[in-house]
């Protein structure tokens, strides 16, 4: 039993990482279209990248729902600690993701009328601030809560530093850059051209980004040095920077060569990159620097209970995830969209 | 201090209640509609008349529109329980945090995953699949009701659990228990029957809008409004008496497991036999007495325990710290009583109306049953309002206190997110509604999707979806 209690809480974690990365990598690519609504003003081509993402965008925001919950059924103590430290960034990053998603349905229905124009930049700025709460508050677990007696003792903007801004940053940059590669991948013409452009300038920042964000975060505290610097760990952790620049090479190639599908690829193999660093920085804590896992975890009943569903339900959902993915497949050009 | 902390938990509470009133609306209205939705294609199919394909169309547009603020400010409250209450959610997500994952693994992703084919697929998948995938959105629906109400349910009558002596935490016993707890097959029926009558009603309303509308310029009424007016009036004379008699089988679950709550929404303050069932007052919380009450003799008694001298509790029963406070539920679940029976009276007027052939021609009727439009969408509130209400002072009913299941947070940041979700959700879901009012104030027209692409029909495959060809066409251009 004692084996049982120490092993559960890891494969939850492997679980819930999953989970996450699943989420920022399939939302990400579509709050990064909502952000390069500020650089394409043209209304059809407009409508193409909605067209790209429509039929998917509310499966993809799903995924963070289940993050939401598989950490308040089995990691009650991190949910409990972690929402109310970053409160507000949570709340605005709600309220973002309500403008953001009405927007879809709502710009459609009142096509003709000025109000479009509203939603539009709805869907644009929802995006962009739901992309920076999100970064911040992932740069605010990585910086650490402040916790008295295993609840959040901090202050409401405890979050908001130089470091957690930086990341935020970081997060809008990347979505960004996913879902220009993303629109390479399923547009033509014009907008594919520029799309290719974007994503050139927006790989080069998303670079400066996770250079500086890998700088700063070992010197936030001294365990996360010497997890990247110790040896033998250092064997382990340094093919992850070493493929971070071959990720970045290969993707200025396939820009300039006109591949359609490998710049996407290679801006997820950035974002699963920096999210496996991110693992290996932070693991085992579960709310840095106090709380490790399994100080945060469900009595082993409740994790068993949803270890059964989720073994079975998760390959289900993978599988029509991907069905109606293919439905939708391919290019999407400007002549098939509004005349 | 002590009163800055009190009020900012005042302030979690009415945002909680504020959050999940505006949300509840739309997952009440998804389940209907998508089941309404399920049946159109179901008989689209099988009888190949025209007319079902349309108001097929015509409904979809507007699911679409409220399954998209169902989801929104659904996911607010996915974190809201976190956030405001985390003390609750520490103590109760071993139970209630494992089956909302369970609702979002077997429900959100189902109708997430569907949602897609069903909105822009028509032309992709063929007739069959397409149908498959608007009763994968319909059943996710139900299965989520079904998950959040068993979630819902233990809060208020606690099974299967035992209390962790070191924190406090409630552990999971017995799933099965937990699941199917006393109150929670009477709240599922009851939810589920108010959802069909909120949307029979929203839907009845919108065809005697339309039967108005051309009677007013003096033409004869479409096919699809005719068939619409009349399918919603069939399911309010159906579900109508069913649901009361759900009410009445709830009503005498919750004496059984909840007497306070029951004695607080009567209204009474001593436990007696033959007690009467009062139709008004105002129950007084500090002289613990119900003020100018009108009551039936007797009534009460016949309906809380189907007998005239069976004993009813009142509210000196329990201590002053436990009792729900009664002004509000009194008066809610009165509400929702009439809106009830006002419901069940439109349905058999309707039947009084089939039966003399004038359901397509009375204007009075028709003006009634455009006033009904929100009635069961009013009275699922008012009966949440009830139920809600009335399991405080409790979280886990007698066993967490509402005040300590609250978060430590500032109330500087619980008034800065309070008066944000007040803004935001006046100005998106009113606009939503406006939308949707605007939508269905245009008449289904025969070939739906044909139609002025200036109006909202360019949601559907004709001029948005055509956009993504396939594969395998971009290939051969």
């Amino acid at each position: 039993m004692m084996d049982f209690a120490h092993w559960l809480p890891i494969i939850w974690a492997v679980i819930l990482i999953a989970a996450i990365s699943i989420y920022v990598i399939l939302d990400g690519f579509d709050l990064g279209i909502g952000m390069l609504f500020m650089l394409e003003r043209d209304e059809t081509r407009r409508n193409v990248m909605i067209s790209t993402i429509a039929p998917v965008w509310d499966g993809n925001e799903t995924w963070m729902v289940l993050g939401g919950a598989v950490l308040y059924g089995v990691f009650p103590g991190a949910y409990a600690t972690l929402l109310p430290a970053f409160y507000l960034p949570i709340v605005l990053m709600l309220v973002a993701l309500i403008f953001r998603g009405v927007a879809f349905e709502f710009r459609v229905m009142t096509r003709g009328t000025p109000r479009a124009r509203h939603w539009d930049l709805g869907f644009m700025i929802g995006s962009a601030v739901a992309a920076f709460c999100q970064g911040s508050v992932l740069g605010g677990v990585i910086q650490g809560v402040k916790v008295t007696d295993g609840a959040f003792s901090g202050g409401s903007l405890d979050w908001l530093t130089p470091f957690t801004i930086l990341c935020g940053l970081s997060v809008m940059c990347g979505y960004a850059l996913l879902g220009a590669t993303w629109l390479v991948w399923r547009t033509t013409g014009v907008l594919e051209a520029s799309c290719r452009h974007w994503a050139g300038r927006l790989a080069i920042g998303l670079f400066t980004c996770i250079v500086a964000v890998s700088f700063w975060t070992p010197l936030l505290h001294a365990p996360y040095l010497r997890r990247w610097t110790e040896w033998p760990n250092i064997l382990f952790v340094a093919p992850v920077p070493v493929l971070v620049i071959v990720f970045g090479l290969l993707l200025a190639a396939s820009l300039r060569k006109g591949h359609s599908r490998v710049p996407f690829l290679c801006a997820l193999g950035w974002f699963f990159l920096c999210l496996s660093g991110l693992g290996i920085t932070v693991w085992p804590y579960a709310v840095p620097p106090t709380l490790t896992l399994w100080d945060v975890s469900s009595p082993p009943s409740s994790q068993f209970f949803q270890l059964v569903g989720t073994v079975t339900l998760l390959p289900i959902i993978l599988t029509y995830t991907i069905y109606s993915y293919r439905v939708f497949r391919g290019k999407v050009s400007e002549a098939d969209g509004y005349h | 201090m002590q009163n800055a902390h009190e009020i900012a938990f005042l302030l979690a509470r009415f945002q909680f209640a504020f959050t999940v009133g505006v949300h509840i609306i739309f997952p009440a209205f998804s389940i209907g509609l998508a089941a309404y939705l399920a049946v159109l294609e179901g008989l689209w199919l099988a009888t190949g008349r025209q007319v079902f394909l349309d108001l097929y169309r015509y409904w979809i547009k507007a699911f679409s529109v409220v399954f998209g603020m169902g989801v929104v400010s659904g996911l607010v409250m996915a974190y809201e329980f976190g956030t405001n209450w985390s003390v609750f959610s520490k103590k109760a997500g071993p139970i209630t945090g494992v089956l909302l994952s369970y609702e979002v693994m077997t429900a959100f992703f189902m109708e997430a995953g569907f949602l897609g084919v069903m909105l822009f697929g028509m032309n992709k998948v063929g007739r069959g699949l397409h149908f498959a995938a608007t009763c994968c959105v319909s059943v996710g629906t139900l299965i989520s009701m079904t998950w959040i109400l068993a979630s819902n349910s233990w809060m208020q009558t606690p099974r299967g659990y035992r209390i962790d002596p070191a924190n406090g935490q409630f552990l999971p016993d017995d799933w099965l228990a937990i699941i199917f707890n006393p109150s929670f097959p009477f709240r599922l029926v009851h939810m589920g029957l108010a959802a069909f009558l909120s949307v029979a009603f929203a839907v009845g309303a919108t065809g005697a809008w339309h039967l108005l509308k051309a009677r007013r310029q003096g033409r004869i009424s479409s096919e699809p409004v005719r068939v619409m007016f009349s399918m919603a009036m069939w399911m309010a004379a159906i579900i109508a008496p069913l649901q009361i008699f759900a009410g009445d089988a709830h009503g005498l679950n919750t004496l059984k497991y909840q007497p306070a709550k029951l004695a607080a929404m009567e209204g009474d303050w001593n436990s007696e036999g033959r007690a009467p069932e009062l139709l008004f007052g105002i129950p007084n919380m500090k002289t613990e007495h119900t003020d100018y009450a009108i009551g039936v003799p007797l009534l009460g008694s016949l309906i809380l325990t189907h007998s005239l001298d069976g004993k009813v509790p009142g509210m000196k029963d329990f201590p002053r710290d436990q009792r729900p406070p009664s002004p509000v539920i009194f008066f809610s679940f009165r509400i929702m009583v009439a809106l009830g029976v006002l419901m069940m009276l439109v349905g058999f007027w309707s039947l009084w109306h089939r039966r003399n052939s004038t359901l397509f021609t009375s204007p009075a009727f028709h003006r009634v049953a455009l006033c009904m439009a929100p009635a069961g969408f009013l009275a699922l509130l008012c009966g949440w309002i009830t139920t809600e209400v009335g399991r405080q002072p409790w979280t886990v009913y007698g066993l967490l206190r509402t005040s300590q299941s609250v978060s430590p947070v500032v109330l500087s940041s619980m008034v800065v997110s309070m008066t944000v979700f007040v803004v935001v959700y006046v100005v998106v879901f009113g606009s939503g509604l406006g939308i949707l009012v605007r939508m269905l104030g245009r008449e289904p027209e025969e070939g739906e999707h044909d139609a002025d692409p200036s109006h909202a029909s360019d949601i559907l495959a004709t001029r948005t979806h055509p956009a993504i060809v396939d594969a395998s066409a971009a290939k051969g251009a």
